[in-house]
């Protein structure tokens, strides 16, 4: 089974195989990003712009901002959990409490689907 | 490629989903396979019915749309017993307790934790009364708005009710029209305060006059979602109710045929207008939409707008009592951010109906009035009971205050919004003292961008943000200033960026403060914010923690429910069939 993602109402949800997953709005930490001038980006997540599967990872780009600078905008790739057996399906969420590093890299396994 | 949205209302959308939704409805909500949730919650709200957010599962809001918000004391009963009966959750709310109604920004009903086994009970119901909730949600023709006492307020240019009736009853239900690229919020006004706030529709018609001919202005393309909030366009038509409904379905014919369907960010007719210019529109409407000459657009009646408008001399909001063209009189009352509990609507409709009332009608300020009451009858009405909570005559934060949905039902938003307003309301009202001559003051909370409830044309606008205190993510607002409607409309300017909700009432406090001291003679609040700039807008007050307590200061989003004495998402209820 392939993996299916998509982003639903607006872009406030990544659905990963038909459940929805991971919602905006919470606050993630991203380290060695180009983002804003912070060192580590108190990012707010406003809205999934594009969503992605790198094998097992499920990936995203999201708009939003810092909140400790106020720059704003689109995020580059960062990884919004993982599909371990994709036969299974079954979704692990990242903890958007722990920091991230988002990668400008981008050969996606399968086009993004909107 | 199509968007996945438009995959799915391939498959089934528009009337059809009814007997899908009966059928959930008798087989219970585990029928619904989980792969196809998602795909059966966007074609519910075409009938009216969204699903409520992470930790809520199986329960629906389900929005009634009421044209131009009017019912009958019958029809307000009907929905106040629909409330008492269906609309109750786990959980009280601390605020508004078990039971209540939802009157909202356009003019609509909402209640909250409906079940798919009750829906066909509850539709029987409504429909017995000529209620529905056909299309208040989903791609096409949204609730028709305007005023609420069209054809009896004395303040009026031209009688729009017959036509909104035309209208509401040839585009509801209609094969052509059903299944549009986006939402379609239609605006039709005849009256003289503005009240309709076309200005933020897809669609409007506003009161204008050409060749001494009474008739409507049209206008294209409003809206407030996201961040990218559009006035709506002048295309230069002007239109009699005789040839309003033609236009109106050639409109919504353009859209649905040229509306981006791949991106559904990209979807409302704002954008369209945006790209294709108004010119270019009114062309493709003319040469391939309608089939008589338009002619260009009459003389409008802005200068005189004074609903949501700022002005220091009017207010135009429907509160308090008012003239009838028939001599008798309507009330106004105050509803605070939009909610009434179920036995209260079900009072206010028997106190209606006891008065001679044959109409009562909501409003985008999410109040309620009540029409045709007698001279006579005025004194006894005032002094009801129930009006001294829902009063003709509120504090100017109590009249002014309007908040959306927030996280305690809705998935998008960041922060908890309703009780928060009220909360607000009352330590402003009891801690602030008002600027001398200040009858009117609008303060608008929404929880996210998608701007529910209006936020960027109020004198002060809230919209849902996150910050960090003391290393700790909080509930904040972004905070803006100057926005209104009225004779030239203006959104408002951002000025305080991310302040911690408990920082909210005192940075109000101070800006008053900073008007009272500073404001010219007879100035408007919102005047006094249009004549500075917007550097000396920015920092003009100060945050500041009071005496003010939040007690959602935390993440509300985490909980299953906000309220509940134990939140956390883990002690959510199973859902509620199996
Ligand atoms: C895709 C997501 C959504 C967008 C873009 C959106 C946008 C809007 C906007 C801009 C309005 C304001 C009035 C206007 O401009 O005329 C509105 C009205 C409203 N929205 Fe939303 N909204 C969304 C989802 C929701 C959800 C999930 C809820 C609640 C669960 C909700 C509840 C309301 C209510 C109660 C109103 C009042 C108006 C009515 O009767 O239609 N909205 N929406
Ligand atoms: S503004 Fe946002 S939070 Fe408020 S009801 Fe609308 S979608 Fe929900
Ligand atoms: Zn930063």
């Amino acid at each position: 089974m392939t993996t299916s993602v998509h982003q639903l109402d607006d872009g406030a949800w990544l659905s990963v195989n038909d459940s929805r997953e991971v919602n905006v709005s919470d606050l993630w930490w991203l380290a060695r990003q180009d983002f804003c001038d912070c060192e580590m980006a108190d990012f707010l997540a406003e809205g999934f712009v594009e969503i992605g599967v790198d094998h097992p990872d499920v990936e995203g780009r999201v708009a939003g901002q810092c909140i400790a600078c106020g720059e704003s905008g689109v995020t580059d790739w960062v990884t919004l959990g993982r599909v371990v057996d994709p036969d299974e399906g079954e979704f692990y969420a990242v903890d958007p409490t722990s920091v991230h590093v988002p990668e400008r890299r981008r050969r996606l396994a399968r086009p993004a689907e909107s | 490629m199509a968007s996945k949205v438009e995959g799915w209302k391939d498959e089934v959308y528009g009337e059809e989903v009814r007997d899908h939704l009966f059928r959930f409805a008798e087989e219970g909500w585990s029928a619904i396979p989980d792969e196809e949730h998602d795909a059966w919650f966007e074609r519910f709200k075409w009938w009216g019915l969204y699903h409520q957010r992470k930790g809520q599962e199986s329960y629906f809001m389900m929005r009634v749309g009421t044209p131009n918000g009017r019912m009958t004391p019958e029809q307000l009963r009907v929905v106040g017993e629909i409330a008492r009966d269906y609309a109750t959750g786990p959980v009280d709310n601390p605020e508004f307790g078990d039971a209540y109604c939802d009157w909202t920004t356009r003019q609509s009903i909402q209640m909250h934790w409906i079940q798919l086994q009750d829906v066909p009970e509850i539709f029987e119901k409504l429909e017995a009364h000529g209620l529905s909730t056909i299309q208040a949600c989903g791609d096409s023709w949204r609730n028709i708005v305007g005023s609420p006492m069209a054809g009896r307020d004395a303040d009026e240019h031209i009688d729009a009710w017959p036509v909104i009736k035309e209208l509401n009853e040839t585009f509801k239900g209609n094969d052509d029209h059903s299944n549009l690229p986006r939402k379609w919020k239609v605006a039709v006004t005849g009256d003289t305060r503005g009240s309709g706030q076309a200005e933020i529709n897809d669609l409007g018609f506003e009161p204008a006059t050409k060749d001494g001919r009474k008739g409507f202005n049209v206008t294209v393309g409003g809206g407030l979602s996201r961040k990218e909030p559009r006035f709506a366009r002048d295309i230069d038509v002007f239109v009699t109710p005789d040839t309003l409904p033609d236009v109106a379905g050639g409109l919504s014919a353009l859209f649905r045929d040229n509306g981006d369907r791949d991106d559904r960010f990209n979807a409302r007719i704002k954008f369209l207008v945006d790209e294709w210019g108004t010119e270019k529109l009114r062309r493709v409407l003319q040469e391939e939409y309608v089939d008589f000459e338009l002619p260009s657009a009459g003389e409008n009646l802005r200068e005189g707008y004074t609903y949501n408008s700022g002005r220091s001399d009017e207010t135009g909001d429907y509160v308090g009592v008012h003239d009838q063209v028939d001599g008798q009189n309507f009330v106004g009352l105050s509803v605070l951010v939009g909610r009434m509990g179920a036995e209260d609507v079900i009072e206010l409709a028997d106190l209606a109906e006891k008065y001679g009332s044959e109409l009562v009608g909501l409003t985008q300020r999410q109040n309620i009035v009540v029409a045709d009451i007698a001279d006579e009858d005025l004194d006894e009405f005032l002094a009801e009971d129930l009006l001294e909570h829902y009063s003709p005559d509120p504090h100017p934060f109590m009249r002014g205050s309007i908040a959306c949905t927030g996280t305690e039902y809705c998935s998008l938003s960041i922060v908890e919004t309703k009780n928060r307003m009220v909360r607000y309301a009352r330590w402003l009202k009891n801690n602030v003292e008002l600027p001398e001559g200040l009858t009117d003051f609008h303060i608008h909370l929404s929880g996210c961008t998608a701007s529910c409830a209006q936020p960027q044309i109020a004198d002060i606008s809230l919209r849902g943000m996150k910050t960090r205190k003391d290393g700790e993510p909080v509930e904040a607002f972004d905070i803006g200033l100057g926005g209104g409607l009225g004779e030239n409309p203006q959104f408002a300017d951002w000025v305080e960026m991310r302040v911690a909700a408990d920082e909210v009432p005192g940075y109000i406090e101070n800006l008053l403060g900073i008007y009272e001291e500073r404001r010219d003679e007879g100035e408007s609040f919102r005047e006094f914010i249009a004549r500075h700039t917007d550097d000396e807008l920015n920092g003009l007050a100060e945050p500041e923690e009071t005496s003010y307590e939040d007690p959602y200061l935390g993440n509300t989003k985490l909980t299953w429910y906000p309220y509940a004495d134990d939140s956390d998402m883990d002690a959510a209820p199973t859902p509620a069939d199996d």
